[in-house]
């Protein structure tokens, strides 16, 4: 197929409609805005729903009762109002239910500023809601694989039944890119025969809760999440690792930072025959601490630099994967701001020690 | 000696003990749900939506398909079933806590969207499952555990009137006021359900039934005299009737 040029928010929107997207519920907020719109025109065109709710808090809980329902749902929002959408989250993470959760991320704190950052790393893969549930989290580093990771967040929250969001960063969002859409049909809806569809008076009614007052009740409940987020930890690592076979600098970085920190190694490699490579992972949660682990102890790594939107949150997981074995440092700016390839390159040289 | 069965458990509801207060009317309304659904042959394809509160256990009472909302939430979660479902039959039950408070938007969004749901909504005039704090329908001078003096309008207003307040809605297209503390409130209130589920079907619009109801244990009062109570002092206040018909503004 030939190569099409598509605004990020757009083709992440006609991705999931490809994705068999039946139900959307929405609400506006700059800088993902053109989704619900372009949901609104196309979706409903494919015999989909789209729903602008009154606020982010209904639109979650909407995809909460469509999600029960069986159908492919999500919704998308960006920073302050994914921060609405927690309560909703943990709950469909504890009622065991699918559905995808789109974040095109704005600066913050509080309303922050509407351009790019990646500020809730933290609420992303720690989880934003109360209780102890996981959300895999996929972090696009352009606006193809944005498109590719909406299929793939679609049929892992239908085979684990848990939510899966898409982590963008707003660069990604308001990018125009080539997308080659793949020649995949849109998948047929798999049976779910726990969803609450009515009984027929054909079997027992079905339930969807996350409510368990007997505290043994809820312990196992817990005990049976943990399980399966330890079987998502061990089979969804998603990552990938570019540039020179034998660097000493190791770039850490996830979306739109990731490409920059390339651009920083080119100006190193030209500039000072400084070999560096780049450590990026796709999935955020789980997140691909052996594999990082491996990359940073190749013999020539002898600084791990991690580039970030924010003020340092990644930074937390490569210092797990590193578990102390190389020196780690970091260079970020949040707010909106972003580092140039050239204070990249800055810093990575320092941390080598040279100037 | 046969014996005729007369009388027995709605097939639409579990056989399970509820774990509501003695002469709480919580029972009577979960009755008269399942058995409008059973009369109307509904049961089987109903989804019902249980609110936080004390009836946040309704799952485990009705044999049809349950959903458990968070607090307020139900007409959210309804309506995202509705759209997956639109020839499902979906009704949320709620008290006055979830929906005249923390759930205000929803019910509101809800009605003006015409979501094509019945919400049965069970005033008692304030939170019971806490333990009996103040709802926006407490009655002025009424105690509750957060008001230990009584409500006071100064301080917290008046009691939010629901039924009224929906009433002026378009996309709502049956609103009505019923009691159930004695039997011919109960007669009427069912009547009142199954005219709700009835225009759900014929996909008027939405629907919403306030139920006045007990509350014995957190108004400290003998079921009986709290039926009384309720008589005495929230009708006044929560006046019966029809509040919105389209059918009757088509006669």
């Amino acid at each position: 197929m030939a190569k099409e040029l598509w605004k990020g928010n757009e083709a992440m929107a006609e991705a999931a409609i490809r994705a068999g997207l039946k139900c959307y519920f929405g609400y506006p907020i700059t800088p993902q805005s053109e989704i619900p719109e372009y949901f609104s025109l196309h979706l409903p065109e494919h015999g989909g729903v789209f729903l602008q709710a009154e606020s982010e808090i209904a639109a979650i809980n909407m995809v909460y009762g469509a999600a029960g329902s069986g159908v492919r749902t999500m919704t998308s929002s960006s920073s302050p109002g994914i921060s609405l959408k927690q309560e909703g989250i943990s709950y469909i993470a504890g009622s065991e239910l699918p559905c995808v959760i789109l974040n095109v991320m704005r600066g913050g704190p509080g309303l922050g500023t509407i351009q790019p950052a990646q500020g809730d790393y933290f609420q992303a893969t720690r989880g934003g809601g109360n209780g102890d549930y996981r959300v895999i989290v996929l972090a696009p580093a352009n606006v193809q694989e944005a498109t590719d990771l909406m299929r793939l967040a679609f049929d892992l929250a239908d085979k684990y039944r848990m939510p899966a969001m898409i982590l963008a960063d707003g660069m990604i969002g308001q990018m125009m890119e080539p997308v080659e859409w793949p020649d995949e049909p849109t998948p047929e809806p798999i049976a779910k025969p726990w969803a609450t569809t009515g009984t027929k008076g054909e079997r027992r009614h079905n339930i969807i809760n996350s409510l368990f007052m007997e505290p043994e009740a809820c312990a196992r409940h817990n005990e049976k999440l943990d399980q399966k987020y330890r079987t998502v930890a061990a089979n969804e690592t998603r990552f990938e690792l570019i540039g020179d076979e034998e660097p000493e600098i190791l770039f850490a970085a996830f979306g739109t930072p990731s490409r920059l920190a390339r651009a920083a190694g080119k100006i190193l490699e030209e500039e000072d025959g400084i070999k560096t490579a780049v450590f990026r992972p796709i999935s955020l949660w789980p997140y691909p601490y052996d594999a990082l682990y491996d990359a940073i102890n190749q013999e020539s790594v002898k600084a791990v630099v991690t580039v970030e939107l924010n003020t340092g949150q990644m930074l937390d997981d490569v210092k797990i994967a590193n578990q102390g074995s190389k020196p780690i440092s970091f260079i970020g700016k949040a707010g909106g701001m972003i580092p140039t390839p050239r204070e990249i390159a800055v810093a990575a040289k320092e941390a080598l020690g040279r100037k | 000696m046969e014996m005729d069965v007369v009388y027995q458990k709605s097939a639409g509801l579990e056989d399970v003990e509820f774990h509501y207060c003695p002469g709480c009317t919580h029972g009577i309304i979960h009755k008269l749900i399942a058995e409008v659904l059973v009369e109307l042959d509904l049961i089987g394809d109903t989804i019902g939506v249980a609110p936080v509160g004390c009836a946040v256990f309704a799952y485990d009472y009705f044999t049809c398909d349950m959903h458990e909302a968070a607090h307020g939430r139900a007409p959210a979660v309804a309506t995202g079933i509705k759209r997956a479902l639109p020839d499902k039959t979906v009704f949320t039950y709620q008290g006055d806590g979830d929906l005249a408070a923390i759930g205000t938007a929803e019910i509101v969004h809800a009605a003006m969207r015409g979501e094509k749901i019945t919400t049965i909504f069970v005033n008692n005039t304030n939170y019971g499952m806490t333990g009996g704090q103040m709802a926006p329908t407490t009655l002025i001078g009424q105690k509750v555990t957060t008001a230990p003096l009584g409500r006071s309008k100064e301080h917290y207003g008046s009691p939010i009137k629901v039924s009224e307040m929906l009433a002026t809605i378009e996309g709502a297209a049956y609103i009505e006021r019923v009691s159930v503390h004695n039997m011919a409130g109960i007669i009427r209130a069912k009547k009142a359900i199954k005219k709700a589920f009835q225009l759900q079907q014929e996909g008027a619009g939405f629907t919403l039934i306030e139920v006045l109801s007990t509350c014995p244990t957190n108004w400290g009062l003998t079921p009986n005299d709290a039926l009384n109570w309720l008589q005495d002092n929230m009708i006044p206040v929560f006046p019966l009737g029809v509040y919105r018909d389209i059918t009757a503004e088509d006669k």
